[in-house]
């Protein structure tokens, strides 16, 4: 979940070297990230499974909330996974089709980690390039705030948030997106630190440009490198937070389903016989993971060559 | 030493009442107190229920009240759903457990993960070094409620070596579990970072002069080394406290340990805002005092910081 | 011969294929003689003698033949190496900001090469750790030997590092750029302090430098050195009065002088050598003004010059000495 220091620092010089070296930089990247093996498969993985996550729906025979009546008296021995029935991964326990079920329970997941990435990812660059644009008074005590917030558990005021405000997935968007963001607000402060003294930074200050302008314009993008690599990092962070809260049951809530979710049912149903409903749910869920860490470490050694 | 500590406080005790704030805002800001059930309670009962427990004083008062006797007495007050339970005693029977097998999974974390990081450095790029990325890679992907369910599957379902549950005053066979799943991912991130920094400490320019000095590999290693090596790791121990606490509901849940995290879920589902309050409170206030003592630690290692 | 060492290589296995640092380099060092081996970075000094003293970064692999005291130290045990290295071959670093552990204070990190090489208690130690910072000259030893490297100032650190590689009282000590990081008035010092070590402990001195200047009062003998290969070799005083290879000339025209007044000072062409893609010839002859086919083809060897002015020279270069002056 947390992001080591050598990565940060990896990440940061990979940024630092996107914004000295310009273009052909990204051109080089490419060229290295799909030289990496592992990068390029599980690249290639992460697409799969996104189509699987949106298409996958059409190639169910069954939808995700049609019970199987015959089976369902008898999952353990009839639920299996079966091309005569069209139950391609089984059925749940209460006789739903499991492929369906985790088409969805994917698609949720992958959601939940790329918006919540998406927040975190947005609020924490904002934040990082102001303190850091400011510096001086508003910097420390903008950064003073970042560190007393990273030493609350956030886990519990999440789950706390659950409770009281009801157990949507808008709810659990906003709940980790907004915990997840104070190491992106760190990491972007400390490369907009260096920004700051840039020629084309003090240029446009000389033009007299506002400086939320100046953020907006000069130091957001040439933030892009360091954000795309934490947010591919971020996103596998997500979804086991999101996965976390829903296997307790406090997530999503029947009929929405995520990974997460399948994974607590299954786990409480495989004294049954029926591991299939544990085992699908896990597959995606480690592949997807895999796959998002792959193309993470993959990008950061692609943008930046010295770390190998 | 006194100063440091003191300015660390000084971060600490705003960190716990913003907490505390937090968590009473969203308390206030519930729709609907912890007494209006699914069958609604006669006005004037509730008002009654209410006035015991200090819920009709205005919000500023029954915060202040609150933080004054948790900070006082050490009292977190009476739960809302067990009359006959205070949150102490709540605490009392829960903690415990989840301290034993918390304790456990931490040192086999910081120690096993500690050997393999170093180990792996120590013999880049041999088997043993592919072993543990390998390892520690796959533990990535394999936090503790996917750990929990594989190993019951295992050793419970197939194997049968292991109770798949209950803790039974915490005889080791219902501890393996809890321990493991619990302390794999943390273990795996680690040694990850173990395995960089010494990686990169070997290359210093000091270990170079200490063996131009001759010094044999086994006290370059422990004299010269590990110090430095070990800074990455000591700063990410706080992370893993939050992170393994917080592991700690999913075990508790999952293997019925009758651990404090168990409290935790059953009051959130049932609404029982004190308990929930009086946990997350004390999860605080155990995490910034370990941060704590992570930062004197740190600082007692490396001579550059100032106490 | 004090240290000799024949016919070094040293390849390093990278990502982007094998680097060959070193190719082949030969010299030799008398007792309490000083010898400078100069060239730019990247030419392949501080790499033969990091292989020397068995102190090569992992993926490097030193070939070859080197001999201390008659011993062959590319194949010594670990063990015996150790007793050889800072006992009988001490080595001190460019960077004095790095080369001392940061987490250890100085008295522990000066100690243990006593109380691990020669027995001693930690308390003599200690004692003779003192002793040795007063000869370097660190102001207030007893008081600041308790300190951590941080404390120093990069001088005052070279200095510590002079002590402690002088600690077993070696016979050898190679100074693999001492200067290069530090001001020049502390250059100055440093270099005047090294110079009454050879004075007072008779210690035989390798000084690994790219400042001629440095060379120039200090040195006995003088190796110039480039692309991983010893372009020529002779006395100071001849080697900078009459270079025999256009390289020298190249380089000596690059230092600015006072004495003399040649309008514009000169810089040698081109880039340094990729050491992973050297020329199958002279390293040098990509940039050499006076290259022919034959120098791009076929590498010159390292020869003795035994009629030069009854002077002992060496050098590796195709061209006739009339053309190289």
């Amino acid at each position: 979940m947390l992001l080591s220091k050598a990565t940060t620092a990896a990440v940061a010089n990979a940024a630092d070297r996107a914004q000295t070296e310009g273009r052909s930089l990204w051109k080089d990247a490419r060229i290295r990230f799909f030289r990496n093996k592992a990068a390029s498969l599980a690249f290639y993985v992460l697409i799969a499974i996104t189509l699987f996550a949106i298409f996958g729906g059409y190639l169910a025979h069954w939808d995700n909330e049609t019970i199987d009546w015959p089976l369902m008296g008898n999952v353990s021995e009839l639920g299996g996974p079966s091309f005569e029935n069209g139950h391609y991964f089984g059925v749940d326990d209460l006789g739903r089709d499991l492929f369906a079920r985790t088409v969805q329970g994917t698609r949720i997941s992958l959601l939940v980690g790329i918006i919540g990435a998406l927040i975190a990812v947005v609020v924490g660059t904002l934040y990082g390039a102001t303190s850091g644009y400011y510096g001086g008074r508003v910097d420390s005590l903008m950064m003073r705030t970042v560190d007393i917030l990273m030493a609350v558990p956030f886990m519990f005021v999440l789950i706390l948030l659950l409770v009281i405000f009801g157990q949507s997935i808008l709810m659990i968007f906003i709940g980790i997106g907004l915990i997840s963001w104070l190491d992106m607000a760190r990491i972007a402060r400390g490369q907009t630190l260096t920004i700051k003294n840039k020629e084309f930074v003090e240029a446009a200050v000389a033009t007299g440009v506002r400086p939320m302008n100046i953020i907006t314009r000069h130091i957001v993008p040439n933030l892009a490198g360091i954000v795309i690599v934490y947010s591919t990092l971020l996103i596998p962070s997500m979804i086991i937070t999101e996965s976390f809260i829903s296997f307790l049951g406090l997530g999503v809530q029947e009929p929405d389903t995520s990974l997460g979710a399948l994974i607590s049912k299954g786990a409480s149903q495989m004294q049954y016989g029926v591991i299939w409903q544990l085992l699908f749910p896990l597959f995606f869920f480690i592949i997807t993971l895999f796959a998002f860490f792959f193309v993470g470490d993959g990008l950061r050694d692609a943008l930046d060559p010295k770390d190998r | 030493m006194l100063s440091f500590i003191l300015r660390r406080l000084a971060v600490a005790i705003p960190t716990m009442l913003i907490l505390i704030v937090i968590s009473f805002v969203l308390m206030f800001a519930a729709p609907g107190g912890p007494f209006n059930n699914d069958r609604p309670l006669p006005p004037e009962v509730l008002a009654n229920i209410e006035a015991r427990y200090g819920l009709d004083q205005p919000y500023i008062v029954q915060m202040t009240t609150y933080v004054w006797k948790v900070v006082t007495q050490f009292d977190f007050g009476p739960s809302f759903k067990y009359r006959d339970q205070t949150v102490n005693d709540i605490i009392r029977s829960g903690f415990p457990v989840t301290l034993v097998y918390g304790f456990w999974s931490f040192v086999v974390a910081v120690t096993v993960g500690v050997s393999l990081g170093v180990l792996a450095a120590l013999k880049q790029n041999t088997w043993i070094d592919y072993l543990a990325v390998g390892v520690t890679v796959g533990a990535q992907v394999l936090p503790n409620f996917v750990m929990a369910p594989i190993l019951v599957l295992v050793f419970t379902l197939w194997l049968g070596w292991l109770p798949g549950g209950g803790w039974n005053g915490g005889q080791w066979q219902y501890l393996v579990m809890p321990v493991i799943a619990l302390s794999t991912s943390y273990m795996a991130s680690i040694a990850r970072i173990m395995r960089s920094s010494m990686l990169e400490t070997l290359n210093a320019g000091f270990i170079r002069t200490a063996r131009a000095k001759g010094l044999p590999m086994r006290r370059i290693l422990w004299r010269h080394a590990m110090k430095p090596a070990s800074l990455p790791m000591i700063s990410y121990l706080g992370p893993a406290f939050v992170y393994m606490i917080t592991g700690s509901v999913i075990i508790d849940v999952y293997f019925s340990t009758g651990g404090i995290g168990q409290y935790f879920v059953n009051s959130a589902l049932s609404r029982d805002y004190s308990v929930i309050m009086g946990i997350t409170i004390l999860v605080g206030a155990l995490t910034i005092g370990f941060n704590l003592l992570v930062d004197i630690l740190y600082a007692w290692i490396d001579p550059k910081i100032r106490l | 011969m004090l240290l000799e060492v024949q016919d070094l290589k040293v390849t390093f296995t990278t990502g982007d294929g094998p680097v060959n640092a070193v190719n082949g380099v030969s010299f030799g060092i008398d007792t309490g003689q000083t010898l400078a081996i100069v060239g730019e970075s990247g030419s392949g000094k501080s790499q033969t003698a990091y292989a020397a003293m068995g102190l090569l970064a992992r993926n490097g692999t030193a070939t070859g033949n080197v001999r201390f005291d008659g011993r062959d130290l590319l194949h010594l045990s670990q063990n015996d190496l150790n007793k050889v290295r800072a006992q009988e071959i001490a080595m001190i670093f460019q960077d004095p900001m790095t080369s001392l552990n940061p987490y250890l204070r100085i008295s522990e990190q000066m100690a243990e090469v006593l109380t691990l090489h020669k027995g001693m208690s930690k308390r003599d130690a200690v004692t003779e750790a003192v002793k040795m910072l007063d000869a370097v000259r660190i102001p207030d030893a007893r008081a600041r030997i308790t300190m951590y490297p941080h404390e120093f100032s990069g001088g005052m650190r070279q200095r510590i590092m002079i002590a402690m590689a002088l600690l077993c009282r070696p016979r050898l000590l190679i100074a693999d750029e001492p200067t290069t990081a530090l001001d020049v008035t502390v250059q100055a010092q440093i270099m005047q302090l090294l110079g009454d070590i050879r004075r007072d402990f008779g210690t035989a001195i390798v000084l690994i430098t790219h400042d001629l200047g440095v060379v120039a009062g200090f040195c006995d003998r003088t190796m110039v050195m480039y692309g991983g290969q010893v372009m020529e070799e002779g006395t100071t005083e001849d080697v900078f009065a009459r270079p025999v290879h256009p390289y020298t000339v190249g380089l000596l025209r690059a230092v600015p002088r006072l004495d003399r007044d040649d309008g514009e000072l000169q810089t040698i062409a081109g880039e340094p050598p990729d050491m992973s893609r050297l020329p199958a010839g002279c390293p040098f002859s990509p940039r050499c003004s006076i290259a022919k086919p034959r120098c791009e083809g076929t590498r010159p060897t390292l020869v003795h010059m035994s009629d030069f002015m009854g002077q002992d020279r060496r050098r590796a270069c195709h061209a006739d000495l009339s053309e190289v002056a």
